[in-house]
């Protein structure tokens, strides 16, 4: 057949069930276009056929023939024929050679973790083509089923409109509107490009399943999937015999350990016969082949016999002496207590107690790209693994335990990663990908497919919590009891860490002198539960807020002073007996977000919660609803908190920092390129960051517990101040000064009247037999274990949101109109990435109240598909007004404090408090459904007070 | 197995009817295939040998006046029939539903004739069609000649996923409409819930007649209703010569509910909200259609 592919002739015949994406991803070699879910519900694989957006995925590539393709790679090739330009010529810039579109994602900051980018370039650049003035309706309209989990619907929103007034008017694309540090230093605090972005938009970034070996194998894993039972029988001979498979693998042939595990080693990297079964997602046994057809059609003939053991699908059942015991210690992972004064002599000084229990459900990170790992042996005998992972160096223990080898014979290779969220810190695919290299002695590709994806990796727990205030009629906060069940499901992975931050924020960001709180870390048969953005305090936000809320009505207060009152100040001593001597900034984000609250809709203190009718559209209900969080930065609870990195200087004059920290589009990389032209007083462009390589990096440690722009950011800090004393002290030696009078602008030293390049310096350093670089292992303050009543943290993170929910009231469905957030994240270091953070969190906390539901039946996941859990949608994607409040915190760099997960956290229940101020239906379990909306709905009568 | 081995890109009527005709294995005739693909890759349909492209057809790719009617083709995208005026002028239910079917890439392959050729008791584009009192073009392949017939919409419909056409030698080739008249008007609404899966909870067009303050004619149709799309006949008739006051629809609703028959789907609705919400939709449709009227 033939086709135009990017503007160029192509003849190329169509192989049997072809997909245009293969086409172009395999057989073209055009890479950028992006598989997601591979079932025509992300966008991701958005191609040009014919001018019209199409998926990639589900387009047949016969059908192709005669037709004219588009895919990002050609999107700035197609701008500058047009222009009459070559966007070949070399003069131009990188970024001046791009579409507008691409130059505006950039700008913007619309490009994160840039797995969805390239649909969303292809499908907006349709758009403008039919439509070069579109409204923000025409864009929601024309995005609704290209998803991005980053969630950066705002700034994608925007840089559309730029980049559609730039087309227009021939202009350059008009930077964007973002505040920057209310302290700005040179390059600390004001607005920056991300360092990958321009990769990012040209479809030039490589992501792990865009990497291509010569003889590389595809494999994939047969899992279980029954939810518990012994393994009585398996015969893997029919698949070692098809045509084309190169080995099959059971647990007999894993050379080392056969136990992997986070924290706790007890996660099988195969089920081997009499060995027991604990989630459907439990593997039995690994191929390789030579293609994906075959190795997916050898699982099929590989035949496993289960002995049925009852399913254990809940923490409460999982803890009853009758139940059966998943783990040789038991089903409890572990009994978290939190004890703070004397909890009945709480109760008995209280004028009021409430008590109340909240449910919420198992939820997915659905980041974009799915898991990926390539595995290959090395020349000289080491095992290479290139994967995106949140912790290169734990994935290297694992595969070397695996092996049976010495660390340093695993080389991790972190790839660029499409979305992580904290579902990419336990092993999936590495170690198979690695024992199958291992064995065929060839490069081997394992990609899981969504459907994989959704069934095998780590969710966020469902939880149950009950809480019990206690309370004086003023509402100050006297004693507040929680008891929780986490679901940790089959396997610990970081599920004691998790419940452990479930527990201690269990009581939220409020001082009571009582507190007695119990959480019971269950496993179940349910697919296991770990690290997930909130780390555990989502839940428990949920719940506390959603209580707050209660207690305030019970008692007829205003539920801001409410908050106020008990709010966490300086001087605070938290429930774990932490005294808080710096950074809480929780008052400030409050009065910030009702401020905004009053300026939208004027009210009093009394009315400002209240019901509202939507003129013209009586059956419509509007009202604001508030909460309030913190969260913890850095591991805490008396771990070695440390991250190593290294800054080096070339003889180019630029600069080289590297750490194992990994980038899944959150941001570090530009937060480290800051630090380090900071410290040089130099533009950015002369800063590169090279991130996760175990051979090439220093250990950053895991990238989880927001703590990296902390921890990592001071080890990078310290590396460039090191660094930097060591280029003054040769300057100085040679110049016979103070190597305090050199000092370092716009890339040179200067010293007296000499301006020394830095590249020069470099040449100096190594005149003296010593390397122009520094590693710096940075060790976070101590913290203390849970129940010792130290420091259990050594900073927390505030914020407050409001939501604005607009409710139907005849069909129960809710519009989230509004969300207003204030967070204090000690120093703004990178705005324009801080802005994504908050938006994409806010969406991510709208989709955890009001459209996910990861449902899983008898062990059974019933959400197997992207089909049937959904993620927001630019179209669900509200106004967001992000206020950021600079409490800084003395130790972080220059003040910085954790910003991952407290953007997400208050949504939630921001959301449901608000859903009950506008109609009265107050909701304990999440996700909100609307048919209880229209069933329990409190309308005409409702009242709020 | 690949989920199939030859993809036929059909030039016309005559070749593809001959070509799943002739096909040696399983065949099967595949539109814009953004549901068919989709059962073959996920497993829910057995791998075919030949996979017979219908959408460049000429004989089902037009939208155009056919003396007093218009025919819409059933192998156009989706995306066409959204921006078509004159399935706009004459039809606005199908628009609105068209519109609402998968999203702006799906309605760029998608086709109405893959719509309503699934079955299904609560398409979009099937229920509009069916308000609309659509007449089904269908090519038939007898004895080597292409053969034209049109029947009823409702005609086509068996059950839930079963249609009247005979895989290997049948085709919907399209769908005529009538033309508008004064006092014609119609609309489309439906109600979904924002987690699982993007399948209406329930659905409902509606076309009437209006003659000043009185429908003079009506046609209602929704899903899912019953095994197949549902034309509420009764509630038509008790509406025929009144005007849509609040306490008109509220009888109406009672007889909507006594002539539809609603259940209850695990982890989407139950059936007492698709009752409730069959209401409300009575109500804001006939708005709609009435307004426009």
């Amino acid at each position: 057949m033939n086709l135009t592919v990017n503007g160029n002739p192509i003849q190329i015949d169509p192989k049997p069930a072809e997909m245009l994406v293969d086409l172009l991803r395999e057989r073209l070699g055009l890479t950028g276009t992006k598989v997601g879910c591979n079932e025509s519900e992300c966008g991701a694989c958005t191609v040009l056929v014919n001018k019209e957006p199409v998926l990639a995925c589900t387009f047949p590539a016969a059908k192709a023939h005669g037709k004219d393709v588009w895919t990002v790679e050609g999107l700035a090739k197609l701008y500058a024929e047009r222009k009459g330009q070559s966007s070949d010529e070399s003069t131009i810039s990188e970024v001046a050679k791009l579409h507008p579109l691409q130059q505006a994602f950039i700008l913007y900051g619309a490009v994160q973790c840039g797995f969805c980018i390239p649909g969303q370039l292809m499908t907006s650049f349709a758009l403008l083509e039919k439509n070069p003035d579109p409204s923000e309706a025409d864009i929601r309209y024309a995005l609704k089923d290209t998803l991005c989990r980053c969630a950066g619907y705002p700034t994608i929103l925007r840089a559309i409109q730029a980049a559609a007034v730039a087309m227009k008017t021939g202009e350059e694309v008009v930077p964007p509107d973002v505040l920057e540090s209310q302290s700005p230093m040179d390059v600390i605090g004001r607005l920056h490009a991300r360092p990958d972005s321009v990769e990012k938009v040209n479809g030039a970034a490589i992501y792990t399943d865009d990497l291509h070996f010569p003889g590389m194998l595809e494999a994939r894993a047969k899992r279980a999937g029954v939810p518990h039972a012994i393994l009585k029988r398996l015969d893997v001979s029919r698949a070692r015999a098809l045509n084309g498979v190169v080995v099959v693998l059971t647990a007999e042939d894993i050379p080392g350990e056969h136990y992997h595990g986070l924290v706790t080693k007890d996660w099988p990297t195969m089920v081997g016969v009499g060995e027991r079964v604990r989630y459907i997602g439990d593997s039995v046994a690994i191929v390789a082949a030579e293609t994906k057809e075959i190795a997916a059609a050898a699982l099929d003939l590989i035949e496993a016999e289960y002995e049925i053991h009852p399913v254990i699908s809940n923490p409460v059942d999982a803890l009853k002496p009758e139940t059966e015991l998943l783990h040789a210690n038991g089903n409890l992972l572990k009994h978290i207590k939190v004890r703070k004064g004397d909890i009945e002599a709480g109760f008995e000084q209280s004028d009021v107690v409430l008590e109340h229990t909240f449910q919420t459900a198992f939820i997915d990170h659905a980041f974009l790209e799915p898991e990926c790992s390539v595995a290959r042996l090395t020349p000289d005998g080491r095992m290479e693994v290139y994967v995106g992972s949140q912790i290169p160096y734990s994935d290297r223990h694992e595969v070397a335990r695996a092996l049976g080898w010495p660390e340093d014979r695993v080389r991790v290779v972190g790839q660029l990663m499409g979305g992580g969220f904290g579902g990419k810190e336990d092993i999936m695919g590495q170690i198979h990908a690695a024992l199958l290299a291992h064995a065929t002695k060839r490069p081997v590709k394992l990609l899981f497919d969504r459907h994989e994806s959704l069934l095998v990796h780590p969710k966020r727990h469902a939880t149950q919590i009950r809480i019990k205030m206690g309370a004086r009629n003023d509402g100050t906060l006297v004693a507040v009891q929680t008891e929780l069940f986490g679901d940790t499901g089959a396997y610990a992975s970081l599920g004691e860490k998790v419940l452990t931050r479930s527990t201690t924020h269990s009581t939220g960001p409020y001082e009571m002198p009582h507190v007695k709180a119990d959480c019971y870390a269950m496993y179940t048969n349910n697919p296991p539960a770990g690290a997930f953005r909130g780390f555990g305090v989502t839940q428990s936000a949920f719940a506390i807020e959603t209580m707050m809320d209660m207690l305030a009505e019970h008692l007829n207060l205003d539920r801001v002073e409410l908050r106020r009152k008990n709010a966490l100040k300086v001087g605070s001593i938290t429930n774990t007996g932490q005294h808080l001597n710096e950074s809480v900034g929780l008052l400030e984000c409050i009065d910030k977000v009702i401020a905004e609250v009053d300026r939208i809709t004027p009210a009093t203190a009394e009315t400002r919660f209240n019901s509202r009718p939507v003129p013209g559209a009586e059956h419509l209900r509007r009202a604001w609803g508030l909460a309030v969080s913190f969260k913890n930065t850095g591991l805490g609870g008396g771990a070695n908190d440390k991250s190593g990195a290294e800054v080096e200087l070339y003889a180019d004059g630029t600069l080289e920092v590297r750490t194992s920290s990994a980038e899944l589009g959150q941001g570090l990389v530009t937060v480290l390129q800051l630090i380090v032209a900071q410290e040089f007083n130099l533009p950015t462009s002369r800063v590169r960051v090279l991130v996760m390589d175990t051979d090439l990096t220093p250990d950053g440690g895991p990238t989880t517990a927001s703590r990296q722009t902390y921890v990592t950011g001071n080890a990078a800090l310290n590396a460039a101040r090191t660094l930097r004393q060591a280029m003054a002290n040769t300057i100085a030696e040679k110049f016979d000064v103070d190597p305090a009078k050199v000092k370092f602008v716009e890339g040179l030293a200067v010293v007296e009247n000499q301006r020394i390049p830095l590249g020069e310096v470099a040449g100096m350093i190594r005149a003296e037999n010593r390397e122009p670089r520094a590693l710096y292992e940075y060790l976070a303050p101590a913290t203390s274990p849970l129940g010792t009543g130290g420091n259990m943290h050594f900073a927390y993170s505030f914020a407050a949101q409001a939501a604005e929910v607009e409710v139907n009231t005849l069909s129960g469905e809710v519009r989230v109109v509004r969300v207003i957030a204030a967070n204090d994240v000690g120093k703004a270091l990178n705005p324009l990435g801080l802005q994504g953070q908050v938006e994409g969190g806010v969406v991510m906390g709208l989709g955890n109240a009001l459209t996910e539901h990861f449902i899983v039946e008898e062990g059974k996941v019933f959400t197997d598909r992207l089909a049937r859990y959904r993620i927001p949608s630019i179209v669900q994607s509200p106004e967001i007004t992000s206020f950021v409040v600079e409490h800084p915190t003395a130790e972080g760099p220059y003040g910085a404090k954790g910003v991952g997960e407290i953007v997400s956290i208050p949504t939630t229940p921001a959301i449901t408090n608000a859903i009950y101020n506008a109609v009265g239906v107050r909701f304990d379990h999440l996700p909100v459904d609307q048919e209880e909306i229209v069933k329990n709905l409190r309308l005409p009568i409702f009242e709020p007070h | 197995m690949p989920i199939w081995n030859n993809y036929h890109l059909a030039v016309s009527l005559q070749d593809a009817l001959s070509v799943l005709e002739r096909a040696s294995g399983p065949a099967l005739c595949v539109a814009g295939g953004t549901d068919l693909l989709l059962d073959l890759q996920q497993g829910r349909h057995e791998p075919v040998d030949t996979l017979v492209d219908v959408t460049s057809l000429p004989e089902a790719t037009a939208i155009e006046i056919r003396g007093s009617e218009l025919f819409v083709g059933a192998c156009v995208p989706l995306s066409k029939v959204v921006k078509s005026e004159l399935v706009l002028n004459h039809a606005q239910a199908l628009v609105e539903a068209a519109g609402l079917i998968g999203g702006p890439q799906v309605r760029n392959t998608a086709t109405l004739g893959g719509n309503v050729a699934h079955a299904l008791p609560a398409a979009d584009g099937t229920i509009a069609l069916v308000a609309l009192a659509a007449e089904v073009e269908i090519a038939s392949y007898i004895e080597g000649v292409v053969q034209i017939r049109r029947i009823p919409i409702l005609d086509l419909f068996i059950g839930p996923g079963r249609s009247a056409l005979k895989p290997r030698s049948e085709l919907l080739t399209g769908f005529y409409l009538k033309l508008h008249k004064p006092g014609d008007g119609s609309g489309h609404k439906r109600i979904m819930r924002p987690q699982g899966v993007a399948i209406a909870i329930l659905n409902m067009s509606v076309w009437l007649n209006r003659q000043r303050d009185v429908i003079q004619n009506i046609q209602i149709a929704l899903g899912p209703a019953g095994p197949t799309p549902l034309r509420a006949r009764k509630t038509e008739e008790f509406l025929t010569g009144r005007e849509p006051l609040p306490e008109v629809l509220k009888q109406a609703q009672a007889i909507l509910l006594a002539e539809s028959q609603f259940r209850t789907s695990p982890h989407r609705a139950t059936a007492e909200y698709r009752k409730h919400m069959a209401g409300v939709l009575l109500a804001e449709t006939v708005k709609s259609a009435w307004d426009r009227a």
